[in-house]
């Protein structure tokens, strides 16, 4: 791993990299630039860390990564969630090695220092070679500041910054409809996806609100769904639109009907719907429930960007990892209603799998998109990458600034936070 | 030992690499029953596929849809196609009531495609069923021994 090098001493001025409608190449390929991102922005901001439904009991846990640090989201036995740093504080060995679980206590492997799920130092094997030159309060595991919205758990180095609240600020009641596809059961994280591709980490985030590239890219899972699904997805040209809302966030509702799922529930339940309502109501759930539960399935019909590492996409988020300045892991975690119908779950499973992860029909091809625009961005020697898409159409809103469905304005929201971290 | 039933079930399943390594796919899709799964699992300890995630999770439906994204030219990542070489060996019969015969194997893969040489490697374990002139597939789950670890996006049929 290399040094972190202070953003004072590159040789450019991030803030001459973001124009309005545009971005210098180098933000993709610099590796200066990627070590000062960890620091100004990874380092300085709210990165989210998991879903409570990850860790629901005393003692579950995860690990996963704050920028390139190791850290341990765990439940203690008040039900805190604390997100600690995976490494002992005597030798520095990290404490943790799962991906998720349920323990008691975390206990160092190298020499068996013992720690609470709080972090707090419990016990050292043989203490008697410390005599009195050891105090055990002042070395826990380090913790976190740690706050959550809607069970979306968000973590940050920084005690000066804003409430998490604040920094998501209009983002949150699109948080809100989101979680409306727990149907009144909640929202639950049982497995995810997880791959990576030779790529900067910002390709991705751009991608989260680009309904540009999705008739193309996606063109052959779009034969691959039935008439009405087709239909859904020719959002291109439709009324659905993207909004700035502020903080780097956006928002890019692409089926404006399904923006709130618990709206028209008198509504037919569409054809594609009609043996899951059967199967449900076989099941003795009554009429409501039922329409509640078939709206519910498909997911919302937009896409919440939240700077800078996780998405609420339709029906799963969309998690990023920065590995380097060329490449990057990302994790799509799916959803299903928590204590629901198995059946329910069983089509949200299906439809995960097939448009997300490895083998779907999706993902490997927005990867090779990315990979190519990764492999691109290697031309030219001053040249910029454009995002100057739905500018003319582009008008104040409530909360930020709104344009059409396949304009930019996402990404350029994204793009003045990222400057405004990196001029910071 | 059952050598005869070891042959069989071997000549069964090295005849459904060939097809894959050699874009048969038309007659790999008559070699499963119309309800056989086609199952990716990612968590390696998992019994319960049809109620958790896995990369794929494929009916007859589904299979002829994958099918048809690959070769049907609509997508950047399957165009150019992946070549692969498969070897399939260690083959077992864990057991046979008769009707049913379950068979693991090895499965080596290499994959080739712009630039870059790959591997996976993985237990299949498969339910046949004995049919008229040999098998059919009732279920095929392919384990790979890497399931868990971060995978890059794989654009044929393991």
């Amino acid at each position: 791993m290399t040094n972190l090098i202070p953003a004072v001493n590159l040789s450019v001025d991030p803030s001459e990299l973001v124009q309005p409608d545009r971005v210098h190449t180098s933000l993709y390929t610099d590796p200066a630039l990627f070590d000062a991102e960890l620091e100004k922005i990874f380092h300085s901001t709210w990165i989210w860390v998991a879903h409570e439904s990850e860790i629901p009991e005393a003692g579950s846990y995860k690990t996963t990564y704050i920028g390139k640090q190791p850290v341990i989201v765990v439940r203690d036995r008040k039900k805190a969630v604390n997100v600690l740093l995976n490494r002992c504080r005597h030798r520095g060995a990290t404490v943790c090695e799962h991906k998720k679980g349920k323990t008691n206590s975390f206990v160092c492997p190298y020499h068996g220092w013992g720690y609470a799920l709080d972090g707090s130092l419990r016990g050292v094997p043989h203490p008697e070679s410390y005599g009195d030159c050891l105090d055990k309060a002042e070395l826990p595991l380090v913790s976190l500041r740690t706050e959550s919205y809607a069970g979306m758990i968000f973590a940050t180095f920084k005690d000066d910054i804003e409430p998490l609240e604040d920094f998501l600020g209009a983002a949150k009641k699109w948080m809100d409809l989101f979680m409306k596809q727990g149907a009144g059961y909640g929202i639950k994280v049982p497995g995810e996806h997880r791959f990576r591709f030779p790529g900067n980490w910002k390709i991705q985030l751009e991608n989260t609100t680009d309904a540009y590239h999705f008739p193309l890219v996606h063109k052959s899972f779009l034969s691959s769904v039935d008439e009405q699904t087709l239909e859904l997805f020719d959002f291109v040209k439709g009324p659905g639109y993207v909004e700035d809302l502020g903080n780097g966030h956006s928002v890019m509702v692409m089926i404006p009907e399904l923006v709130d799922l618990e709206a028209d529930l008198d509504k037919p339940i569409p054809e594609r719907f009609e043996s899951l309502a059967a199967e449900l109501r076989d099941e003795g759930i009554d009429e409501p429930q039922v329409r509640r539960i078939v709206r519910a399935v498909g997911g919302s019909g937009f896409n919440l960007n939240l700077f800078p590492n996780v998405a609420c996409s339709m029906a799963f988020f969309r998690v990023l990892q920065p590995i380097s300045v060329t490449e990057t892991e990302i994790h799509h975690s799916v959803i299903t209603m928590d204590g629901g119908p198995a059946a329910a779950n069983r089509y949200r499973l299906r439809l995960h799998e097939h448009f997300q992860g490895p083998m779907g029909f999706g993902t490997p091809d927005d990867s090779e998109a990315w990979e190519r625009v990764q492999k691109g961005a290697n031309a030219g020697e001053n040249l910029w990458i454009m995002l100057n898409r739905g500018l003319p159409g582009e008008r104040p809103s409530e909360d930020g600034l709104v344009s059409d469905v396949s304009a930019e304005t996402g990404m350029r929201a994204a793009y003045q936070q990222w400057k405004k971290m990196m001029s910071a | 030992m059952n050598l005869q039933l070891l042959q069989e079930v071997t000549a069964f399943i090295w005849q459904e690499g060939d097809m894959l390594d050699h874009g048969e796919y038309e007659a790999w899709q008559d070699l499963w029953t119309a309800k056989g799964t086609y199952i990716i699992p990612i968590n390696p300890k998992e019994t319960d596929f049809e109620n958790t995630l896995n990369y794929a999770y494929d009916d007859h439906h589904m299979r002829r849809l994958r099918v048809q994204r690959l070769i049907g030219g609509e997508s950047i990542s399957t165009s150019p196609q992946p070549r692969t070489v498969r070897s399939i060996s260690r083959i077992r019969v864990l057991g046979d009531d008769g009707v049913n015969v379950t068979v693991r194997a090895a499965q080596n893969i290499r994959e080739f495609r712009k630039e870059s040489l790959k591997h996976y490697s993985a237990d299949l374990t498969y339910t046949l069923v004995r049919a008229e002139g040999g098998f059919k597939i009732e279920r095929k789950v392919i384990s790979l021994i890497n399931s868990d670890d971060t995978l890059a996006g794989i654009g044929y049929i393991l």
